[in-house]
């Protein structure tokens, strides 16, 4: 073709990047050697290696060294010989390295690009502006939390050894993710790329050695889903942090289950993208690209359920179809791709299976005549339409091109159908409304919410899901406390057998009262209709309380989810916790008198208890309008709030210890942030929460926000763990209750936290209700990039 | 005629404003290069107030972040750039708008139009055959027969800014009257300006009453209602006046007198051609894009073409409904195409000046 043809073709051509540079690295590198243990390259014990291939051509790019247990068993040990000195390093040494790693990041940024273009597939133009980029400024904002960690974060200390796997749709940037907080924290790693992407983490981990990064600091280590599993089952690992699909996130949870390993789990989406009938539509089209046509759809966080208002929605898919039709499929080398190839031929079954089972189930598939590359695993962006909410393309998350369309007729049922789903990772909301975006932003179940816009990340922001989606942020102040703890006490925690009822001590004829259940504002007989003695420490019989059963619990969980407490003001929740504490004060000599009488304490004790458990619910009352969100300053025009959501229904399961103060302690809380709670109290003394119902009885607490079901605590903790409604359980008993509710709750990955089996103090920690506080809340960022 | 008036009608309540202008004869001009057919000229339309109520709604930092990712998603490389810049002078308005032009001033920029490239570059690209040159010679009132007299059996149309350029204050009559000689002397293209207060005081039904009484005054010769977008405040604006200039009859809307402080922006560019897409899609009428002011360099003038691509399609890439206003740019496409050829970084003073 010569230059008037083209003249008058007005095609783009061929613009690619050199591959040159890349592929010299490559042919330079024994990758039989990839694992970088203790700041030394090392082949696998087994000597056993992987094959690593071009999702572009389908051609092999290196054969890397794949870690065995033995392996991992090396490298853990090397992180921990490292863990003591880096910890000790002042801040400002620390701030220094990761400052280095982000300056050197910035200086090899197009090798960085190219290799993991070639790796995975995604288009130059997203490794070269997107995630190189942000990876880099993921280093560099650390290193500044690094410097200021001690001030920002009193009381904590480094995790310690934390184990890392993470997913091959954004290697270098999830390694950018989960390195640079531990790094800033004084945590030392071990990180598993994915099997399909080791090539920019081997980059990374030469560059570490470059920067000063002390020997076994990092440790990178390649491998499948065995290595993975050797990592999460390493004994001498204190933290996993995890980002994937959410059913191994499950399996992760449940493997993990009362090891005391700390967890933070980035999963699955089906992220809504909201378009009302005031968006700029043009815009939105444009945002859905960048929501569902990103990385060829192989993000966590995309944009897959398109729900667009009745009234536009012919004009809107017509648009989105004719945009379609000018995404350019090809090398993920040439500046001028769109949309690269899938991750591997199993991928792109996967998303070829879905849509036949979509449009087997009702969808009305479309996919533009784009040109399609003759080799590479590439996939046609896909449209469905006529898709039911119970559509496996509603349903499950494909992590391919495709994109599921529904319409809805009022801002209500579009909240609706957007929360109508296991996963909460992200939603977008397009609308020239700005009262209506921070109307509906609120009230969409997912860690980030994008007004007007899609896909923003920065380092300055937590990331993070709801629901199945996964917990814990990444980004931000937020995403710190995922590699800090608290330095806990090792005594072992033990709950207190009930004494047997010793006739000859009297005390059956005390009996005066019968204390029921309380349920949605009621005192309700348990379901079972059995009652359990409680007796005073020689088993004198104090009184009876009921029985309750797992249909107890489900009662409770209904009543606390139809509970309106959540969008009572902050002030109004002050107002009603003060009144609780003021009305227990009233009560306080009585409460003294049956703690002693209960537990044998002595009667100054008892007071002081009861005392410091008004003193909590005024400082959990004081907190409820203070303890607020952040505004966060990513490098471009948005303001992005950090705001505390309330976790929704919460299980409280109180221990024998200080019973009235540890139920208190973390009741208060949780109700301060808006959260409703079903609490199961102290199975030796149960009498103190059921003589606390008769104080919320009185204290303006609306029905369903506060349930108590006394009973065998770990039975009613076990339902609790294992009910799919609760969106989050405190849970204090001995540690194979610990074990048990961790493990149950990967069912719905509901928010956990438990002693690990330890003894708490109840009294001497003054911060226990700020601890509780941030426990009580799901942070979500709302992104409201601005400008008219 | 209800023409006449000078005054903003009264809505009385009613959405639709009468349009006050006859269509006048469907005037069609072969475009020098395009297979694709002529197309049949806006009739203009009845201003439409619900329209354009249902048009307001603009993000300005989608259309930014749009605007800023769209020429980093293209990339024309080697001879597809070369073609590509050749395509930039064929849509280009070679420009002067001094305040100290004269008649031999636009004689040497007439002279540079008939031959827009060194005659080494024409061989050594292939393209003597082609005849690759300026659409549009635009100047001021008073050089349009100067130009239209040099550039004499070429096909290059010779453009006059009219209406009080660049500010649009004068009195109407004063305005109308000056297309009227620019289109006397013999000018086919008329870039008018509008009064900026008419948008910024919503003043639609006036707006748009002015601009029918300049395509009225045009007659055959084709509109290009230029918007002052840097003074506009508003994509919304931008996008508003946009809408009510192609009510009116425009043939091009145009972006910038270059006299403003803010020239051509890429958002704006974004905001106008999603306008014209919106008035095809619903009238079937294309209507042309131009901006101007600012774009000097080969690099920019890229920028703007794959705007159009992406945007509007292939179709829009023709003289007919695509023009830059640029004075420089010339000799900048020519030392890349110099280099295109011989590997070597060129200098403006080895290219004819205009």
């Amino acid at each position: 073709m010569n230059i008037l043809e083209r003249y008058a073709a007005m095609d783009y051509g061929p613009a690619p990047e050199s591959r040159a540079e890349a592929d010299a690295w490559l042919k330079s590198h024994n990758f039989s050697k990839a694992l970088f243990i203790g700041g030394e390259w090392r082949s696998a014990a087994s000597g056993a290696t992987f094959s690593v291939v071009e999702p572009a051509t389908g051609k092999p790019l290196a054969d890397v060294s794949d870690a065995g247990a033995e392996d991992i068993g090396a490298a853990v040990k090397a992180a921990r010989k490292a863990l003591p000195a880096w910890q000790k390093a002042s801040g400002y040494e620390r701030a220094r390295i990761l400052y280095a790693i982000g300056r050197a990041m910035q200086r090899h940024a197009r090798l960085f690009a190219v290799l993991e273009s070639i790796d995975n597939g995604k288009p130059i133009r997203e490794s070269r502006d997107i995630d190189v980029p942000l990876a880099a400024r993921h280093f560099i904002h650390h290193a500044g939390w690094a410097q200021t960690l001690e001030k920002a974060y009193p009381g904590y200390e480094a995790a310690g050894v934390a184990g890392q796997i993470i997913p091959w749709n954004f290697p270098l940037l999830m390694l950018a993710w989960k390195i640079a907080p531990a790094l800033a924290t004084g945590c030392t790693v071990v990180l598993k790329p994915a099997e399909f992407t080791p090539l920019t983490a081997i980059l990374f981990a030469e560059i570490c050695g470059r920067a000063g990064v002390p020997k076994g600091v990092v440790n990178i280590v390649q491998g499948g889903g065995e290595t993975g599993a050797a990592i999460v089952e390493h004994p001498d690992i204190d933290k996993i942090a995890f980002t994937g699909s959410s059913d191994v996130g499950k399996i992760i949870r449940s493997a993990t289950a009362g090891t005391g390993k700390k967890l933070s789990l980035e999963l699955g989406g089906k992220s809504a993208f909201m378009v009302f009938e005031d968006a700029d539509l043009d815009s939105a089209v444009e945002g859905l690209v960048d929501g569902i046509w990103f990385n060829q759809g192989q993000v966590c966080c995309a944009g897959s359920r398109l729900l667009v208002q009745e009234s536009v929605a012919e004009t809107f898919i017509a648009k989105v179809k004719a945009r379609m039709g000018h995404l350019r499929l090809g090398d993920p080398l040439d500046k001028n791709t769109d949309i690269g190839p899938l991750i591997a031929p199993s991928q792109l079954e996967r998303v070829e299976s879905m849509i036949a089972e979509g449009a087997r189930q009702g969808a009305e598939c479309w996919q533009p005549a784009s040109d399609l590359p003759q080799e590479g695993y590439f996939h046609l962006p896909t449209l469905a339409t006529d898709v039911s909410p119970a559509n496996i393309l509603a349903q499950e998350e494909v992590f391919g091109p495709v994109l599921a369309t529904m319409t809805f007729r009022t801002q209500e049922e579009g909240i609706a159908l957007a929360n109508n789903t296991r996963y909460g990772l992200a939603a977008s909301v397009w609308s020239e409304n700005v009262n209506r975006t921070l109307h509906v932003a609120p009230q969409l179940k997912a860690g980030v919410i994008w007004i007007n816009g899609t896909n923003m990340f920065d380092a300055s922001a937590g990331f993070g899901g709801y629901r199945e989606s996964g917990f814990g942020r990444e980004g931000g102040h937020e995403g710190l406390y995922e590699y800090l703890k608290k330095p806990e006490k090792k005594a072992a925690y033990k709950s207190l057998p009930m004494p047997e009822a010793d006739s000859e001590a009297g005390g059956s004829g005390v009996i005066d009262r019968t204390p029921k259940l309380f349920i949605s504002g009621k005192q309700t007989r348990p379901d079972g209709n059995y009652a359990l003695a409680v007796t005073d420490p020689k088993g004198k019989v104090l009184g009876e309380v009921g029985a309750g059963n797992r249909k107890d619990i489900r009662n409770a969980v209904s009543s606390a989810r139809a509970s309106k407490w959540a969008q009572a003001t902050a002030y109004n929740r002050a107002q009603v916790l003060y009144y609780f504490g003021e009305n227990l004060s009233v009560r306080a000599e009585e409460f003294a008198g049956r703690l002693a009488s209960l537990t044998g304490a002595k009667p100054k004790a008892a007071q002081a208890e009861v005392e410091l458990s008004i003193e909590r619910l005024f400082a959990a009352a004081g907190m409820a309008d203070k303890y607020e969100g952040r505004v966060h300053q990513p490098p471009m025009r948005t303001v992005t709030l950090a705001l505390n959501d309330p976790v929704g229904v919460m299980g409280v399961v109180a221990p024998d210890e200080a019973p009235l103060l540890a139920l208190i302690t973390m009741l208060a809380p949780a109700l301060a942030m808006g959260n409703a709670v079903v609490a199961v109290p102290s199975q030796r003394y149960p009498l103190i929460a059921t003589d606390l119902y008769q104080v919320i009885e009185t204290s303006d607490l609306p029905a369903g926000s506060v349930n108590i079901v006394t009973g065998d605590s770990a039975e009613l903790g076990a339902v609790l763990a294992k009910h799919d409604d609760v969106d989050g359980l405190w849970c204090i008993g001995e540690a194979e209750l610990s074990a048990t509710v961790e493990r149950e709750s990967a069912g719905n990955l509901k928010r956990v936290w438990t002693n690990a089996g330890r003894a708490v103090d109840w009294t001497g920690n003054d911060k226990l209700v700020d601890d509780f506080l941030r426990r009580a809340v799901e942070i979500k960022n709302v992104w409201i990039p601005y400008g008219d | 005629m209800s023409g006449e008036t000078t005054e903003p009608y009264s809505a009385g309540g009613a959405s639709v404003h009468p349009w006050p202008g006859k269509a006048g004869p469907v005037h069609t001009r072969e475009s020098p290069s395009s297979a694709n057919g002529s197309l049949a000229r806006n009739p203009g339309m009845p201003l439409d107030l619900g329209w354009l109520e249902a048009m307001r709604h603009v993000n300005r930092s989608a259309l930014e972040r749009r605007a800023a990712t769209l020429t980093k998603r293209r990339s024309i490389k080697k001879d597809h750039q070369a073609a590509w810049l050749l395509r930039a002078i064929a849509v280009m308005d070679l420009t002067t708008l001094s305040s100290d032009d004269t008649q031999e001033r636009v004689r040497r920029l007439c002279a540079k139009a008939r031959d827009p490239l060194r005659a080494d570059l024409v061989v050594g690209l292939n393209i003597e055959e082609a005849d690759i040159r300026p659409a549009a010679v635009c100047v001021y009132q008073p050089f349009v027969a100067t130009a239209v007299k040099a550039l004499k059996g070429t096909d290059i149309h010779v453009a006059a800014v009219s209406t009080a350029f660049p500010h649009g204050l004068a009195p109407l009559e004063t305005r109308i009257s000056e297309i009227e000689a620019s289109v006397a002397d013999g000018a086919d293209e008329i870039d008018v300006v509008i009064p900026r207060g008419l948008v910024l005081g919503a003043q639609w039904e006036r707006l748009y009453d002015e601009i029918t009484r300049f395509r009225e005054a045009c007659g055959k010769a084709h509109l290009k209602v230029i918007l002052g977008t840097g003074d506009l405040s508003t994509l919304r604006n931008v996008t508003l006046a946009s809408m009510v200039a192609m009510m009116a009859g425009a043939d091009f809307i145009k972006t910038s007198t270059g006299k403003e402080s803010v020239n051509a922006t890429l958002p704006v560019g974004l905001a106008m051609v999603r306008t014209i897409r919106a008035y095809h899609e619903r009238t079937g009428i294309h209507i042309g894009f131009k901006p101007a002011g600012g774009i000097s360099t080969a690099k920019t003038a890229l920028e703007w073409l794959i705007l159009m691509r992406e945007e509007l399609g292939r179709r829009w890439l023709e003289p007919d409904l695509f023009r830059f206003g640029a004075s420089s740019l010339l000799t900048d496409i020519e030392r890349q195409l110099e280099h295109h050829l011989t590997g070597r970084y060129s200098a403006a003073h080895r290219h004819a000046m205009a």
